[in-house]
């Protein structure tokens, strides 16, 4: 039996609320409790520093079989730029780390849970076996529905039911955690060349559209009621002129209400904005649209959404939009990997270097920064850089702090070689907001929680909820004036307790407490129907047996399972 | 300038991998702080002076130090490694890696070298007075960005996939050279005094190769386009000019686009 009582720290706690104020965090058996339940506590003392839950990244590719890929293909990513041994395992890596790198630096950056943002069901063990390799983060991995063969055919014929039967299955079979929608049809319609642009763009040989295939998976999800909401990666991403087809994939959840029991207020959480925000109709002539779609978003309530920040880094692309990747390795002639996951997804994987001497790059920057200080609701709106789409996940310190400090924007817009161009084709120079504490734990624990629906057990710090707490060494009554000083104490925490264990000591990782595999099991009504449609499709079209298609309970890790029913 | 005179007295089992000994790591050390800096034989961490005498100490900047490296070194790795200035003198044979992501002073071996010599090199000068193995002045494995700068000149023969991916710099060599050189090479020269096996400039997109003896097996890849009259290091002479590689994509530069250039001597 442990017991802890933080004493002294400014609290910030957007779930209940607290804005800085000074009070104790007790923690017993790796719960948090109220203080009058310790009997003999061990104190620490965190007198002028931060008191936030434990971090929350709600879209990342960390593990799988496309992160593998990229760590096979870039072995230059690792040239002088691992560690040397301080934990019990080798870390190496920048852009995709090794497994045990992803889990320490995570928790370095006081992060306890990571949602795996791309599972192709197929390769379902695989990323279990990562996550099982990836110490102390508790990991939920969200299997890929939008080009998936059922889904296409059950959605063409608008039968919810039976996607809601598929979806429960597929997501038990590869013990998943929400619905994940990549480029909809789009990489499906790859499989013929061509691509899904627009959402009103037929998807080949279906017959279906886009927005057909997002609609019906948001009225799939409410059907089911999930932890989570559709998680949609929209059509034409980063292209020049792509938010107007953007602002069409949002509408798409107009009319909709979230039916859950797990506090969600959403119905669709678009990813990494960042890259669907563009206007202009070349690279000439490229220019932020992130006023028009953050206005849309706040006025929405029913949407959340995540940044996927540039951090102006060498990084390694890779994502299920496979003709997007596609593209991208035609405009940098670096080299290029590619898959096809048979009748579910497909994936791509290219190296790519976001300079501060590219125009282009410059004004992806200040797009996304934009999203997050237009935001009127930052509890809809989240810290992401897409990892390490966008830039690793080791710079959300630096995103934080361009965030929280005007002084550090303008620093590194200094080094922009396009410095007038950018400034012209974006508004950040017009933007004088600066986020505090508060602001940062909605963006980075609170909303992302809530918009997961696991804000019962993860990102807060009221009495029942998970031990998880990270201590900033930050104090919130006499911020530092160098905003190097800000990354410095997100990048490496005083204190992390996980699971009130500590875990995290002045930046030093000292143990691995367990970690767990987060998944969501649906019960629904048994449906003869879908399950003749799953025999037959892999009695024809799959390559490998039903029987060896699900995974193996012994792939699955310390599993936590979020039960819902709906046959009630 | 100051000299550091190592001299190998107890030679490693195994190989020794001394990316530590470079100007840059023994500048303002003495000649007991030189002996006491890590090298690796397999995962093994020793003092340097566990295998060398040292005698003199460095200078007072990496630029103000020599290092002369005596005995048998032939498995010695990494000397010279990520250099920046200075100077560094191996009198005999040295194994692989020398001079590799060097920035800039001068490496000049007195024998042989083996494979990943001046590898990503971006300056200085690596001069070698017998023969280099494979993949001199290459890009390391994976990597798009090869030798960006600097000068590396064999006296001998090199080894296969000489200046993979060369963007810049120049590699000399005095003898003949394996198959595969400058392949997607985007800049650059590499000079062959003797003849080319095959596969010469193959995907290069820019930069130049001089032949003066034959190509074994030209690729198909490359057309012919004329003769020209070049000075090609302090010789004189006409050359057969081709470019290519016509199967890969070459950037418009003014209204014209790029090619690679390959010339070999009349």
């Amino acid at each position: 039996m442990s017991e802890f009582l933080i004493k002294n720290g400014f609290v910030f706690d957007p779930l209940q609320g607290i804005k800085g104020d000074r009070m104790e965090i007790a923690v017993r058996d790796g719960k948090i409790v109220e203080t009058g339940a310790l009997r003999h506590p061990e104190t620490i003392d965190a007198s002028g520093m931060t008191v936030m839950g434990g971090g929350i990244d709600i879209h990342a590719h960390v593990v799988g079989p496309k992160v593998n890929v990229g760590r096979l293909f870039r072995p230059e990513d690792k040239l002088f730029k691992s560690p040397l041994k301080r934990c019990s395992r080798m870390e190496m890596g920048f852009s995709v780390p090794s497994t045990f790198k992803a889990g320490y630096d995570y928790a370095r950056m006081g992060y306890v849970f990571v949602n795996e943002a791309a599972m192709p069901p197929l390769h379902s063990p695989h990323v279990h076996e990562e996550i099982r390799d990836t110490p102390i983060i508790d990991n939920a991995a969200m299997p890929v529905f939008a080009n998936n063969w059922f889904t296409l055919e059950y959605l063409k014929n608008h039968e919810i039911e039976n996607n809601a039967a598929y979806t429960a299955w597929l997501l038990r079979a590869t013990r998943g955690f929400a619905i994940k929608a990549v480029n909809p049809g789009g990489t499906e319609a790859w499989g013929w060349g061509l691509n899904c642009e627009n959402v009103h763009d037929p998807v080949p040989y279906f017959d279906i559209t886009p927005a057909e295939i997002i609609k019906g998976l948001i009225e799939t999800n409410e059907h089911l009621g999930l932890p989570h909401s559709v998680h949609l990666h929209c059509n034409n991403l980063g292209n020049p002129g792509n938010y107007t087809d953007t602002l069409d994939s949002l509408k798409l959840a107009e009319g909709y209400t979230p039916k859950n029991n797990f506090g969600r207020e959403q119905v669709l959480h678009a990813t990494h904005l960042q890259f669907h925000s563009y206007g202009g109709d070349s690279w000439g002539n490229f220019e932020s649209r992130a006023p028009e779609v953050i206005d849309y978003v706040n006025s929405h309530d029913n949407i959340t959404i995540d940044i996927g920040q540039v951090t102006l880094d060498e990084t390694t692309t890779m994502t299920a939009d496979g003709p997007f990747e596609h593209h991208l390795r035609a405009l940098n002639n670096l080299k290029w990997a590619n898959t096809d996951v048979e009748l579910e997804t497909a994936a791509g994987v290219v190296p790519y270097i976001y300079s501060p001497k590219v125009k282009v790059c410059t004004i992806q920057w200040a797009v996304g920064l934009e999203l997050a200080l237009l935001s009127k609701d930052l509890m809809r709106t989240f810290v992401s850089t897409d990892h390490p789409n966008a830039g690793p996940f080791t710079r959300y310190p630096r995103v934080i702090t361009w965030l929280m400090s005007r002084a550090a924007r303008d620093a590194t817009m200094k080094t922009f070689k396009w410095l007038e161009k950018t400034i012209d084709a974006t508004s950040i120079d017009s933007i004088d907001r600066e986020l505090d504490l508060y602001e940062i734990a909605q963006m980075t624990r609170a909303g992302p929680a809530m918009a997961l629906g696991i804000s019962n057990t993860y990102g807060g710090l009221a009495p029942g909820m998970d031990a998880d707490i990270a201590i900033y060494p930050l104090n919130p009554e006499n911020m530092p004036s160098d905003p190097a000083e800000i990354e410095k104490a997100f990048s490496r925490c005083a204190w992390l307790l996980k699971d009130g264990v500590v875990t995290v000591r002045d930046g030093e990782v000292l143990t691995e407490p367990a970690k767990r595999t987060v998944w969501v099991d649906v019960n629904v009504p048994e449906n003869a129907q879908v399950q003749r449609d799953i025999y037959e499709h892999f009695l024809r079209h799959y390559s490998v047996n039903l029987d060896n298609y699900s995974l193996f309970e012994e792939h699955l890790f310390n599993p936590r399972v979020i039960e819902v029913d709906t046959t009630q | 300038m100051k000299t550091v005179i190592l001299t190998m007295t107890n030679p490693p089992e195994l190989y020794l991998e001394g990316q530590n000994i470079t100007p840059d790591a023994f500048a303002g050390k003495t000649a007991a702080e030189i002996a006491a800096i890590d090298v690796w034989e397999g995962k093994l961490k020793s003092p340097l002076g566990k295998y060398f005498t040292v005698e003199g100490n460095g200078g007072a900047t990496a630029a103000d130090t020599k290092i002369i490296l005596r005995g048998d070194c032939s498995r010695l790795k990494r000397v010279g490694q990520q250099m920046t200035a200075g100077e560094i003198v191996i009198e005999g044979d040295a194994d692989m890696y020398i001079g590799g992501w060097m920035k800039g002073g001068k490496i000049h071996v007195k024998g042989n070298v083996d494979s990943f010599c001046g590898l990503a090199m971006e300056g200085g000068e690596l001069i070698i007075d017998g023969n280099a193995g494979h993949h001199l002045g290459s890009s390391p494995r994976g990597e798009w960005r090869g030798m960006q700068g600097g000068v590396i000149r064999v006296a001998g023969s090199v080894g296969n996939d000489t200046a993979t991916f060369m963007n810049g710099g120049t590699i000399i060599i005095g003898g003949d050279a394996d198959i595969h050189v400058s392949t997607h090479a985007e800049g650059g020269t590499v000079i062959i005094k003797g003849n080319a096996k095959g596969r010469v400039g193959g995907q290069m997109v820019k930069g130049n190769i001089y032949v003066f003896g034959k190509i074994e097996n030209p690729l198909p890849g490359f057309q012919h386009i004329g003769e020209v009259e070049e000075e090609v290091d302090g010789t004189k002479a006409r050359f057969i000019h081709y470019i290519g590689d016509l199967g890969e994509r070459h950037p418009v530069s003014r209204g014209k686009p790029v090619y690679g250039n390959i010339y070999t001597r009349v």
